[in-house]
C-alpha cells in the first residue's frame, strides 16, 4: 500500500485541521496518523494517509490540498511516503 | 515510520535549498538508424527519437507532482553522430542536416536539450569524425537545442594534438557563427578527455556505444543543501565536516535514486546511472562557491581552494556511493564560472584567475568550464588551454573538460549575459605568450605510464 504524506505549515488558527480532514473525508481519504509541531514558530503538521480508495487521482488530491491551502492560508503539499522514506531509511 | 521531523527538513531542501532532480536524460541508441541515404537516415533517426522519448516529459512532470520535487530538465542523449552519419554524410553540411533533425525531434517532445552532435577521436580522426567536428559552428548556429562534444584524448589513448589544434579552430569558428548572440554557439560545445558514456549533464552528454538501446540516466544536485547543512558546524573539525558533507550526498543522491527507478519504470527503459553532480545554477543560494566559502574560504580562489574542493568533492562520491545502485556520469562539483554567482563574484573580486581554475578542475569533476575570455584570443591559445586540461585528465585517470566561450567583439572586463540557466560571466584574460609552435606540431602525445606514480 502506497502511503501519502500531506503536510500543512503555516500561521496557526483555529479550523486548519477541521477543513484538511473535511475534504479528506469527502474524497474517502483515510487518515491513519497525525502529528503536529511547532518550528521557528511556524504550526507544522504531518498526516500519513491513505488515498488509495479515493476516486480522484493522486495530482488532482494534491492540488486540491493546495487550492485548498491557499483559501485558509496555509501552504499544504501532499507527497508520496517514498521520498521520505528513501532518504531517511537505509 | 516517517517522523515529522525528517519531513520537514526533506520539504525545507526542496523549498528553501534548492533541492531538486536537475535532469533525467534518456539515453537513445541510434545505431540502428545508421543508412546510406541521407534522407532516410534522418526519418529513421526522428522516428526513433519521437518514438522513445514520447512520454518523457509527460512522466517527469509527473514524478514532480508525486514527490513534490522539480524536476528541472528533461533532455535526450544520442550515440555519437560522427558514427550515425559516417556512410552517409559527404560533405560538413550533410551533418547538419542531421543537427536540425534532433533539433526538430527535441522540439517536438518537448526536451530543452539534445546531446550527441559528437565525435570521439582520443586516437584518431576517421574522414566522418572531421566532417563532423567541421560542421559543429554551422550545426550549433543554425540549431536552439543541439549540444556537441569532441573526445580527443584518454588516459589509454594519449591526446590526439591534430584534434586538439583542430578544436581550437572551430571553438573560434563557432564563437563568430553566433557573434550576435553574445558567442552562445560556444555554450554547447564541450571537448573532453576520458569522456563517460553515460554522462547525463549537458553540454557534454552522449548515449555511448556500449550502452543499451535506450536508458534513464538521473542528474540530481543541491549544493544549497550541502551549503546550508555545512553552516551548522561553522568551525568544527575537518572529520565533521566531512561527515556532514557525506551524510548530505547521501540523502540529495537517495532522492536521484528514487526519481530514476521510477522514471524508469513509467518510460519502461532500463534505469542506468544516478550522477551526483553539485550543480550550481545562478540563483543565489545554488552555489558551489558558496560551499567552499562556508568551508572557510574569503572567496574560491584563495589559497586553500583546491585542498577544499578536493575534500568536498571526495565526500561528496563518498556518500552518493553508497546511496545509489549505480553511480556514474560525472558524480562530483561542478565548478561553472557563469553559472555560479559565487564564481563570478570571486572573479569581480579578482581572487579567481583562468590558472586557479585550472588547477581546481585537477581533484574535481569535468574542467575548465563556462569561462568566457576575450573574443580576439588566438587560436592556438585556445588550443593550448584545451592540451592543458586533456594532459590534467590524461595524467590523473579522470574526466576533463573545456567549455571556453571567446566572445567576439567583448575584452577583459566586459560583461557577457547569455540568459536562463547559462547565466552570466565577466571576461576573464587568457596568459598572452604563445604556444604555436607547440600547437602546430602534428601527432599525438602518447598514452602516459601508470607505475611509477609521482
Amino acid at each position: 500500500m502506497k502511503k501519502t504524506i500531506i503536510t500543512v505549515v503555516g500561521k496557526d488558527r483555529v479550523g486548519i485541521i477541521a477543513k484538511v480532514c473535511t475534504y479528506l473525508a469527502e474524497n474517502e481519504v483515510n487518515i491513519l496518523d497525525i502529528s503536529q509541531t511547532i518550528v521557528q514558530d511556524y504550526f507544522n503538521m504531518m498526516m500519513v494517509v491513505d488515498a488509495n480508495n479515493s476516486k480522484k487521482e493522486f495530482h488532482r488530491i494534491a492540488e486540491d490540498l493546495e487550492e485548498l491551502g491557499r483559501e485558509i492560508g496555509v501552504i499544504i503539499k501532499a507527497q508520496h511516503e517514498d521520498i521520505f522514506a528513501m532518504m531517511h531509511r537505509i | 515510520m516517517i517522523n515529522i521531523h525528517e519531513v520537514i527538513e526533506t520539504n525545507q531542501m526542496i523549498e528553501k535549498e534548492n533541492l531538486d532532480v536537475r535532469t533525467i536524460t534518456l539515453g537513445i541508441s541510434l545505431l540502428d538508424c545508421i543508412d546510406c541515404n541521407l534522407e532516410e537516415l534522418n526519418r529513421k533517426i526522428y522516428e526513433k527519437i519521437t518514438t522513445k522519448a514520447k512520454n518523457l516529459v509527460a512522466v517527469g512532470a509527473n514524478l514532480e507532482k508525486e514527490f513534490g520535487i522539480p524536476v528541472v530538465n528533461k533532455r535526450i542523449s544520442v550515440t555519437p553522430i560522427a558514427l550515425i552519419g559516417a556512410s552517409a554524410c559527404k560533405k560538413p553540411e550533410d551533418f547538419v542536416t542531421i543537427a536540425k533533425n534532433l533539433d526538430r525531434a527535441a522540439k517536438t517532445v518537448g526536451v530543452n536539450f539534445i546531446g550527441g552532435y559528437s565525435a570521439l577521436v582520443c586516437k584518431g580522426m576517421t574522414a566522418a569524425d572531421r566532417l563532423l567536428i567541421e560542421s559543429i559552428p554551422q550545426a550549433l548556429a543554425e540549431t536552439e537545442r543541439v549540444c556537441s562534444s569532441v573526445n580527443v584524448g584518454s588516459t589509454r589513448t594519449g591526446i590526439n594534438m591534430d584534434a586538439v589544434r583542430l578544436m581550437g579552430e572551430i571553438v573560434l569558428k563557432t564563437a563568430e557563427a553566433t557573434k550576435e548572440r553574445d558567442s552562445l554557439g560556444c555554450a554547447k560545445l564541450v571537448i573532453f578527455c576520458n569522456a563517460p558514456d553515460d554522462n547525463p549533464f549537458m553540454a557534454g552528454a552522449f548515449h555511448g556505444v556500449t550502452e543499451a538501446d535506450a536508458v534513464i540516466n538521473v542528474g540530481v544536485s543541491g549544493p544549497g543543501v550541502v551549503k546550508t547543512a555545512l553552516s551548522t558546524v561553522r568551525g568544527a573539525d575537518f572529520g565533521t565536516l566531512c561527515e556532514t558533507i557525506k551524510k548530505t550526498a547521501f540523502k540529495i543522491t537517495r532522492v536521484g535514486q528514487l526519481v530514476a527507478s521510477e522514471a524508469s519504470k513509467a518510460l519502461d527503459v532500463p534505469f542506468g546511472i544516478v550522477d551526483l553532480s553539485l550543480a550550481p545554477t545562478p540563483a543565489v543560494g545554488d552555489s558551489v562557491a558558496e560551499i567552499l566559502q562556508e568551508i572557510g574560504l574569503e572567496f574560491p580562489g584563495a589559497p586553500g581552494t583546491t585542498a577544499a574542493l578536493a575534500l568536498l568533492n571526495d565526500q561528496v562520491k563518498k556518500g552518493g556511493v553508497m546511496a545509489s545502485s549505480y553511480v556514474g556520469g560525472l558524480s562530483g562539483a561542478f565548478i561553472p564560472v557563469s553559472e555560479d554567482q559565487g564564481m563570478i563574484d570571486a572573479v569581480q573580486a579578482g581572487a579567481l584567475t583562468l590558472e586557479k581554475l585550472e588547477a581546481m578542475t585537477c581533484v574535481c569533476s569535468v574542467g575548465l568550464d563556462m569561462i568566457a575570455i576575450p573574443g580576439d584570443t588566438r587560436e592556438s591559445t585556445i588550443s593550448g588551454i584545451i592540451a592543458d586540461e586533456m594532459a590534467i585528465g590524461m595524467i590523473n585517470a579522470k574526466t576533463t573538460a573545456v567549455r571556453l566561450i571567446p566572445v567576439i567583439g567583448k575584452k577583459v572586463g566586459d560583461i557577457v549575459e547569455f540568459g536562463g540557466l547559462l547565466g552570466y560571466a565577466p571576461i576573464m584574460p587568457v596568459n598572452k605568450f604563445s604556444c604555436d609552435a607547440f600547437v602546430k606540431r602534428s601527432g599525438r602525445i602518447p598514452a602516459p605510464i601508470h607505475s611509477f606514480k609521482n
